[in-house]
């Protein structure tokens, strides 16, 4: 082998595992953060906790899990028929002229900050709640209507990919056989794309279940679990963002604590779906 | 060949323009370094006053930065060294006692209503029960039936700890109550909502919300100077050990004349 080529090896395996330890340091260093919380208070205690008033040092983060789980299958239930289809529209039944124009369009919207998003829905989307619907209009219904729109360039613009990815002679071979054009989407070209349609799938869920900005301007941030769509909800993410500026001691050490829940409820999330979607079979 | 050179003349020219311009914006005054006053959102929007007042008479001077982020935000900075002065709209708390606080005004706290809402007078008690989620309904305080939004802030606000310690009295504030993390955003969400109650400072009611009289007396500065509405509380410039000299010129502006007629105008209570 080349000198050349050894260096080239070397340096790519270098970056590669470079990623990995950031990863993990970022794990050690969370998880040693939050472990004073953790043993001070209980990890059953702090999980399942529903009261969260850390002035009078009572720490249950269970109403955040629930907001967070709620808004983020929220934004799937919104955001992920929505960019699938798209993506199907855009891959295999729009026109070469529309799928030119639509696909920058969609990757325009990608590139809206969350603060923007999260402002529209502050000033148009939660009065709109309030007046129609009911409740305060900061609501589980707000938060996944705002993470759902977010999250349908992410789906769109990978599921697309996935779906561009699979052999033309898939779709001829449908074709020969009698199939419609809808029948081929169904029984050939989605099913071999499904790998890459999860990828999709959660990576629009990781950015869902992670955001914060947008989340606390139309959430609510009130500290129950919520019982209705039009409930105000207080995620784990917009729980660290709210407190983090000044919470000192055990509350900071708290607050580390709902990241590493929060980090595992991801994990968790994630796995759930790799075998939801494996168990049917590739 | 032509192209690459207009490309690379294109970006050059905007790198300089970017740099132009944040010259432009970060005034380096002949003092040198500028001063940072951060905290309380209530005192935020006074101390910008004062610091735009104070950079337009005294151009020679430190340039006066201001920043929110609430009033145990504003210990934590002053503590750290991030601030040269914090800026609270509460009392020092027993963790916070290496601090040392200026009275800079008195300000009161005002329970704010939708303009629509016909309740226009509430009871301490009838507050507190509100804020705590006893009373539920709007009709059990004489108005339209229809669920209370409460809207309250976040615990690290100087507001919160005031009207905890004033009016809940130790109590806790309901659970569903919305949480929004400045006097802006309280006041902005009450605006809209026909249901909603919140407290905001009293130097920050406007058109867009109503103010209710709380035990008969409504909120005004005069009230506030004469003690006769007592949610009160006194907006602090916080520092550690000593202050920088810089620092120092500024608080002696606010705590001045020309402070003490631009922190009246707009609504606090000064020492006279």
């Amino acid at each position: 082998m080349s000198r050349n080529e050894r260096a080239a090896e070397i340096i790519l395996t270098v970056i590669g595992l470079s990623s990995a330890t950031i990863l993990g340091l970022i794990i050690l260093f969370i998880f040693s953060e939050g472990a004073p919380a953790f043993a001070k208070v209980g990890v059953w205690k702090l999980i399942t906790g529903l009261k969260w008033a850390p002035g009078k040092n009572v720490f249950g983060i269970l109403p955040m899990i629930a907001g967070s789980l709620a808004v983020t299958l929220g934004a799937l239930v919104v955001g992920l028929p929505l960019g699938l289809g798209s993506a199907i529209y855009l891959s295999e039944f729009a026109s070469k002229k529309t799928a030119s124009l639509m696909k920058p369009t969609v990757e325009l919207l990608a590139g809206i900050p969350s603060v923007v998003f999260g402002f529209i829905g502050l000033t148009a989307l939660v009065p709109f709640i309030r007046d129609r619907l009911g409740g305060p209009g900061f609501s589980v219904l707000a938060s996944s209507v705002v993470l759902g729109v977010m999250i349908l360039p992410t789906m769109t613009s990978i599921s697309y990919d996935a779906l561009r990815a699979v052999p033309q002679s898939y779709r001829e071979g449908m074709l020969a056989v009698g199939a419609t054009p809808w029948q081929t989407v169904r029984m050939a070209v989605l099913p071999a794309a499904r790998s890459g349609i999860l990828a999709a799938g959660i990576l629009s869920m990781g950015r869902a279940a992670g955001e914060t900005m947008a989340v606390i301007m139309v959430a609510g941030n009130a500290t129950i679990v919520p019982g209705s769509l039009l409930d105000p909800v207080r995620t784990m993410t917009s729980n660290i963002a709210l407190e983090m500026g000044y919470a000192a001691g055990l509350h900071r050490s708290a607050l580390f604590a709902t990241g590493v829940v929060l980090f595992v409820v991801i994990g968790i999330l994630n796995i759930v779906a790799r075998a939801a979607v494996r168990g049917r079979g590739s | 060949m032509a192209r690459r050179l207009v490309t690379t003349a294109l970006i050059v020219s905007v790198l300089l323009l970017m740099g132009l311009a944040s010259g432009c914006v970060r005034r380096e005054s002949k003092a040198g370094a500028s001063i940072t006053l951060a905290g309380s959102t209530s005192v935020q929007p006074f101390a910008e006053m004062l610091a735009e007042e104070y950079g337009k008479k005294y151009p020679d001077r430190s340039v006066v930065y201001v920043q929110g982020g609430g009033s145990s935000a504003g210990a934590r900075a002053a503590i750290s060294g991030a601030a040269q002065i914090g800026m609270m709209s509460r009392e020092l708390a027993p963790t916070e006692k290496e601090l040392t606080p200026i009275v800079i005004a008195h300000d009161a706290i005002a329970l704010v209503v939708h303009p629509a809402n016909p309740v226009s007078q509430l009871t301490k008690e009838q507050v507190k029960r509100v804020f705590t989620g006893e009373i539920v309904d709007w009709s059990a305080v004489g108005g339209h039936s229809g669920r209370i939004n409460v809207v309250s802030r976040e615990e690290g606000s100087g507001t919160r700890g005031a009207f905890d310690e004033l009016v809940l009295e130790g109590a806790d504030v309901a659970p569903r109550a919305i949480v929004q993390d400045s006097n802006g955003a309280v006041r902005q969400t009450v605006s809209q909502d026909k249901m909603g109650i919140g407290y905001i400072s009293l130097g920050l009611v406007d058109r867009t919300v109503k103010a209710v009289a709380v035990d008969g007396v409504i909120p005004t500065v005069e009230n506030t100077r004469t003690g006769k509405y007592t949610l009160v509380r006194p907006f602090l410039f916080v520092y550690k050990g000593h202050m920088v000299p810089d620092a120092e010129a500024f608080a002696d502006f606010v705590l001045g004349d020309e402070g003490k007629k631009v922190l009246a105008s707009e609504g606090l209570v000064t020492s006279k």
